[in-house]
Parts: structure tokens; C-alpha cells; sequence
């Protein structure tokens, strides 16, 4: 076969012809060869378990971008009611810039699951021809003599080399995939972490929340001056004047103008 | 003849779907050359359907060498450029 698979087929081969050692008596090998193979079959199984372990952890920091975009939702709400509509809207932006990013991680996750299906697949398929190869070696040096064995050696060999590369390739390729996946994650977080969200710990304020804080400590002065006033009302009139002079305490003033300076 | 399906397996493929094979081989190539993602996963899905559908899949016990090596099904047209040495591996 000509042409582009017979390119593949070859570089594939000499490819994976390096994965296993061969020896000039294949029969004396044989035990060393299958000791090797145990040990490529070990470092796939982790490969494997590395690549459920990172899909794990990304599908937990998704839930965790989903409670942020929740709580700007929370706070776009709140910057309403206090007739903040600027702020509101700054809120929904930035909610759909993380929406956007989640829902697009998200697609690639998708893509991953089905991905380590076929990994924890070809680890059942590779632990099954490990066991057949143990077999095969041991009907070998029982049976045949080190010329006819060669043949059946290396085929068996070839087999396995195959088999090893085709499945490293698989758990490397997902392994690079969830390492991609894992920077934007993490890009995500910085966002989140970089004062433009809140962190999940509450204790960074970013600055819609110190903004939302603000307007509800300053409508609460006004509702304490306003109960003041209305107590101070029930006083005789003579002293009434000289307070609506000052009608504010001036650090809340300052708070209020600065507020309407910087929306 | 055998024929593996990078990250799937090995199949044993009837000798008569030779040709057929060849047809695909030289469409895939098409479209690897054109570097048209459409046309590139229209033709791959193609060919590895034929594959499955005329292969019977080989026994996890078989241990063979493959003489066909084809591009896993999620596989895209850069790195089928690279495993077929299109790109660097074969200078260039």
C-alpha cells in the first residue's frame, strides 16, 4: 500500500520498534522483556488514573466558576434595587465573560470524558495482551529452539511494541489535553482572583461587592438620620434650625459624593 | 491483513478491500493536502467506518504486527501530518 498510510504505517513501527528492547537470542529476553512490559503497563495505569484525577478536579472548578457567575447574578440584582444600573450591567458583563469561558471548557471536558473511556478500554486491552505475551513466552522457550523461536519471538515482540506505543500515545495526548485545559482553568481564576470576581473564600472583596457595601451602609446613615429627624421633630421648634443646618454627619457626605463621582 | 485504528484496537481486514483501502488512502491524503477540516473528518470517518464494518476486531490475546496503521478517530489533519512525517519528522 502506497501513499500516505504506508508513510504512517512505517514511522509508526519504527516508532514503537523502540519501546521494547529486542536481543540477539530473543529466548533469553523473553523474562526481561516481560518484566519491562509490567512496568510500561504500570506507568499507563497511573497515566490513566493522572487523567481521571485532572478531569475530576476540572469538573470541580467548574461548580466553582458556576457559584461565581451565580453571585455577580446576586449582585446584579442588588446594584438594581439600589437604582445602580451601571454597576448591574458591569456585573452581567463580566458574568457572561466567565459563562463564556466555563461553557467552552466545558465542551473540551465533554471531549475528555469520552477520551478516558477509551484509555481505561485500552489499558483492559493492554493488561490482556501482557497476560497473553507471559503465556506465549513461556510456550516458546519450552517448545522451540532459539532459530525457530526468532520468527514467533519477534512477531509476538512487534505485537506488543505496537500495542505499548499506540496506548502511550492515547494517555499522552490526554495528558497534554487536560495540562491545556488546566491553564485556562486557571486563567479563570486568576480573573477571579485578580479583584475583577470574588475568590470562593470571601475574603478578597472585589469592587462591585465593596461598591454594593457602600450604597447599602450609606442608605442605612440616611435611614438612621432619617429616624433622627423624625425623633428630633417631635422636639420644640426652636431647635430644629440650628440641625437641618448640618443635616449630614460629614463622613458619610464625603462617602456620598465620592459614590456619585465614581459610579 | 491486520490493520490498527490508533487508539482503538487492531482489526483483521479481508485482503479484498485492498483497493478500497487505497481509494480512501489517496482521498485522506486529498484533504490533508488541502488542509480542509471538513473534508479532512468527512474522509477519515469514512474510511474507519469501512474498517470497522468489513474488520473484525482482533482478539485482546492476539499478539501481531499490524501492517496498516491508520489515524485515530479524533485524530486532526496536523497530527496526521505528523505521524505520517508530513511535518519535520522526515525532514520536512
Amino acid at each position: 500500500m502506497a501513499g500516505l498510510f504506508s508513510r504512517m504505517t512505517s514511522i509508526f513501527k519504527a516508532k514503537a520498534n523502540s519501546a521494547l528492547d529486542k536481543a540477539e537470542d530473543p529466548r533469553q529476553t523473553l523474562d526481561y522483556s516481560y518484566e519491562k512490559q509490567l512496568e510500561l503497563l504500570k506507568q499507563v495505569r497511573r497515566g490513566v488514573a493522572d487523567v481521571a484525577t485532572s478531569r475530576k478536579r476540572l469538573e470541580m472548578q467548574m461548580l466553582s466558576v458556576q457559584d461565581q457567575a451565580d453571585k455577580l447574578e446576586a449582585q446584579s440584582l442588588q446594584a438594581l434595587k439600589a437604582g445602580r444600573e451601571d454597576l448591574a450591567r458591569e456585573a452581567l458583563s463580566r458574568r457572561a465573560a466567565v459563562l463564556q469561558q466555563q461553557a467552552d471548557l466545558q465542551t473540551q471536558l465533554s471531549g475528555l470524558q469520552a477520551e478516558e473511556e477509551k484509555l481505561v478500554l485500552a489499558q483492559k486491552r493492554l493488561t490482556a495482551k501482557v497476560e497473553a505475551f507471559r503465556t506465549k513466552k513461556e510456550t516458546l522457550k519450552a517448545t522451540y529452539t532459539a532459530a525457530e523461536a526468532q520468527t514467533k519471538i519477534n512477531e509476538a515482540f512487534s505485537g506488543m511494541s505496537e500495542e505499548f506505543s499506540d496506548v502511550g500515545m492515547a494517555v499522552q495526548r490526554a495528558e497534554d489535553k487536560t495540562a491545556q485545559m488546566q491553564a485556562r482553568a486557571g486563567a479563570i481564576d486568576e480573573l477571579l482572583a485578580s479583584g475583577a470576581l470574588t475568590d470562593s473564600s470571601g475574603l478578597v472583596k472585589d469592587d462591585i461587592t465593596v461598591e454594593l457595601e457602600r450604597l447599602s451602609s450609606s442608605s442605612e446613615v440616611e435611614s438612621e438620620l432619617a429616624r433622627l429627624k423624625g425623633e428630633l421633630g417631635q422636639l420644640p421648634a426652636a431647635s430644629a434650625p440650628q440641625i437641618a443646618a448640618a443635616p449630614t454627619p460629614a463622613p458619610a457626605a464625603a462617602e456620598q459624593a465620592a459614590t456619585e463621582e465614581h459610579p | 491483513m491486520i490493520v490498527r485504528i490508533l487508539g482503538e484496537g487492531q482489526y483483521s481486514v479481508p485482503d479484498s478491500h485492498r483497493d478500497s483501502l487505497n481509494v480512501h488512502d489517496g482521498a485522506l491524503a486529498a484533504a490533508v493536502a488541502s488542509g480542509s477540516e471538513p473534508d479532512f473528518r468527512a474522509t477519515l470517518d469514512a474510511l474507519l467506518a469501512e474498517v470497522r464494518s468489513v474488520g473484525a476486531p482482533l482478539p485482546d490475546e492476539e499478539l501481531v504486527p499490524s501492517d496498516l496503521v491508520l489515524p485515530s478517530p479524533t485524530a486532526t489533519i496536523d497530527e496526521v501530518r505528523r505521524l505520517s512525517g508530513d511535518e519535520g519528522l522526515v525532514g520536512g
